[in-house]
């Protein structure tokens, strides 16, 4: 995941400014549902940057990483729920919280173990094993989440008021916008580190060859499992921003067919590419709510359209707007 | 925990896992010979069921029903292969993933757009209806007594299609070398779309047996291929003899999990919890399963490293 040339770095900070413009104009048109699917879109954003080093830089296409959303996303409920039932957490008698500082830290370090556990398990394999185990893996957590009763088992969990960040006030739609529009830019900042320090190049060296990084002493499992761990804890930590955005999570969040739009995010957009998931957020988004709209069955239109690209127009579209085309093998 | 009981979930474990083996042996199948991972599989399976519940609707014919769902899943399935599939053989994972989800979509969403949100149903004919008594006095449903036996049979037709026939050999040849085989004279992509269309036609017979047990409605098929992919990947991908141990033991464990699960789970943490407890684990037993068959054998029971 480079920052790439010139032109790329032109498209990317178009593709900033403009889902940082939307939400910014539709406050002054007072249009406040635009400004919630601006956040949408950041969020899905957000989770697409996660999955994007594991699946980009790394080459693991892992279709379970719907259990690291929904995890991060049941991190906010449980802890918001016990906060307003006033209620002691099940484990060690602790209190719940409202203070969304608090529930990201632990749906990022949540993410992380959970991602350090699946990953070990299924790196040990490649290919369309690898695909496989991260799928079953992820429904296993799926169907968990339906059969534990405890936090509404298939209904989910809602939230009356959305989670506080200290000198904010999360209900206004733009100030919730600019808080997750800046984790967002953070994320992408610290992705551009990673992908540009030794351990990004390593990871890519691995995907292209992983005798080669053997041969020079480098350690493709561990480097799999590092970058899967960092992709599982910032994909978890969009998933708690999610579930804030709806005030509700469920076991839908979990489900393999998010798993299979956080892929589809990340391809429309780019694979590898720094902006690409936000590209590809910003696209499923728009065309949700647009056919969405027109007809109920709007998602054949998405199919054929993602036919199209994965047939005759890899690279995405910042592939299609920045020419270049990026190291993907 | 009588024996009538345990025999009884015996039963229904091998039922469920003769189900998991039709849709496994086309995946793995379709895997081994073309080297595909084919998520719209699950949407074949579905295909069969609305073919079958149609027709047993139009003419009151099981027997029919059966025929409609495994020529429509065939049909659809050399369609789906000749127009989208053939062009991904050569593409990574990442694409046939993603093409094969935007079939789901198209598929699934297409499905609802024809038949509506609202479940049909197929019912059990007649002639298979009621229970039959079994040796040692056990009730057990005729109709799934017929679907293990349709299973067993279809599961032995397939070993002598790849063991004893042209057909198999230049499937055994095709999974060997693919380059060779082409340069032998075989047509190699009639080949793919027969094995496809094949694998295509058990799905949809899968469908349509499940139907009359369940309802027949869209995204009935995920749950299932998400299964037949553990199964898959517990007997090692591409082997169809994997498939069928595999699929015998996630039919088994889950069964017995659901049934045995709340029971052991009773000493442990109490009556009111045991229920809930035992079915939260029993959902994820086979996952435990595959996790553990994985860390002895990385490439499966039966997979080639």
């Amino acid at each position: 995941m480079t920052a790439g040339g010139g032109r790329e770095r032109i498209v990317n900070a178009g593709l900033a400014a403009l889902l940082l413009a939307v939400p910014l104009w539709a406050h002054w048109a007072g249009e406040p549902f635009t400004i919630t699917l601006a956040t949408r879109a950041a969020i899905l954003a957000l989770a697409g940057v996660g999955l994007n080093l594991a699946l980009g830089t790394g080459g693991l296409v892992s279709l379970g990483h719907a259990a690291f959303f929904g995890l991060g996303g049941y991190a906010m409920g449980i802890l918001a729920y016990h906060a307003q039932t006033v209620t002691p957490l099940p484990l060690w008698d602790l209190a719940g919280t409202r203070s969304m500082p608090v529930i990201w830290l632990v749906a990022v370090v949540g993410g992380a173990a959970v991602a350090a556990l699946v990953g070990a398990l299924s790196l040990r394999s490649s290919g369309v094993y690898f695909i496989m185990l991260t799928l079953a893996f992820g429904q296993m957590c799926f169907y968990f989440a339906v059969a534990w009763p405890a936090y509404g088992g298939e209904d989910g969990l809602s939230i009356w008021v959305r989670n506080g960040f200290p000198g904010l006030n999360t209900l206004d739609p733009l100030q919730f916008f600019l808080l997750v529009y800046a984790v967002l830019v953070a994320v992408i900042w610290m992705m551009a580190r990673i992908t540009a320090s030794p351990f990004g190049l390593a990871l890519a060296a691995a995907r292209q060859s992983p005798a080669r990084v053997e041969a020079v002493g480098g350690r493709p499992f561990r480097l799999r499992l590092v970058a899967f761990v960092i992709s599982g804890a910032v994909t978890a930590l969009a998933g708690a921003l999610f579930a804030d955005l709806n005030r509700f999570v469920s076991p839908s969040m979990l489900n393999w067919q998010t798993s299979g739009e956080l892929i589809v995010i990340v391809v429309l957009g780019g694979v590898a590419r720094l902006f690409g998931p936000v590209a590809g957020a910003i696209v499923l988004v728009a065309l949700e709510h647009w056919l969405g709209g027109i007809s109920d069955y709007w998602q054949i239109a998405l199919g054929v359209a993602l036919l199209a690209v994965v047939l005759f127009a890899r690279g995405g579209l910042v592939g299609a707007l920045a020419g270049r085309p990026v190291a993907h093998d | 925990m009588s024996t009538v009981l345990l025999l009884e979930q015996l039963l229904n474990g091998l039922q469920f896992g003769v189900m998991l083996f039709l849709m496994a042996a086309g995946l793995t199948l379709i895997f081994g010979v073309m080297g595909l991972i084919n998520l719209a599989h699950g949407a074949l399976y579905m295909i069969g069921a609305f073919a079958a519940a149609t027709v047993a609707g139009l003419t009151g014919s099981f027997l029919l029903a059966l025929v409609a769902a495994l020529a429509a899943a065939a049909a659809a399935g050399a369609l789906i292969e000749l127009a989208v599939i053939r062009r991904l053989y050569g593409r990574d994972h990442l694409d046939q993933v993603l093409a094969t989800f935007a079939l789901i979509l198209i598929l699934s969403e297409g499905t609802r757009w024809l038949f509506g949100s609202f479940p049909l149903y197929l019912d059990v004919p007649p002639w298979l209806a009621g229970p039959v008594t079994l040796p040692g006095g056990i009730d057990y449903p005729r109709y799934r007594l017929a679907v293990i036996g349709v299973g067993l049979a279809v599961a032995a037709g397939l070993a002598w299609l790849i063991a004893g026939t042209r057909l198999g050999i230049r499937i055994r040849a095709g999974e060997a070398d693919r380059e060779m085989i082409a340069a032998l004279g075989v047509d190699i992509s009639r080949l793919y779309t027969l094995v496809f269309a094949l694998g295509a036609a058990l799905a949809g017979l899968a469908g349509a047996l499940v139907g009359a047990i369940q309802s027949v409605q869209v995204g009935m098929g995920e749950p299932v291929l998400i299964l037949a992919f553990v199964v898959i990947v517990i007997g090692g991908i591409g082997s169809i003899r994997g498939a069928f141990v595999g699929a015998l033991l996630v039919g088994l464990t889950d069964t017995a999990g659901r049934v045995f699960l709340p029971v052991l789970m009773l000493p442990l943490v109490g009556a009111q919890q045991a229920a809930t407890v035992g079915s939260a684990l029993a959902s994820v037993a086979i996952y435990v399963l595959m996790a553990l068959v994985l860390i002895v054998r990385p490439a499966g029971l039966y997979g080639r490293v």
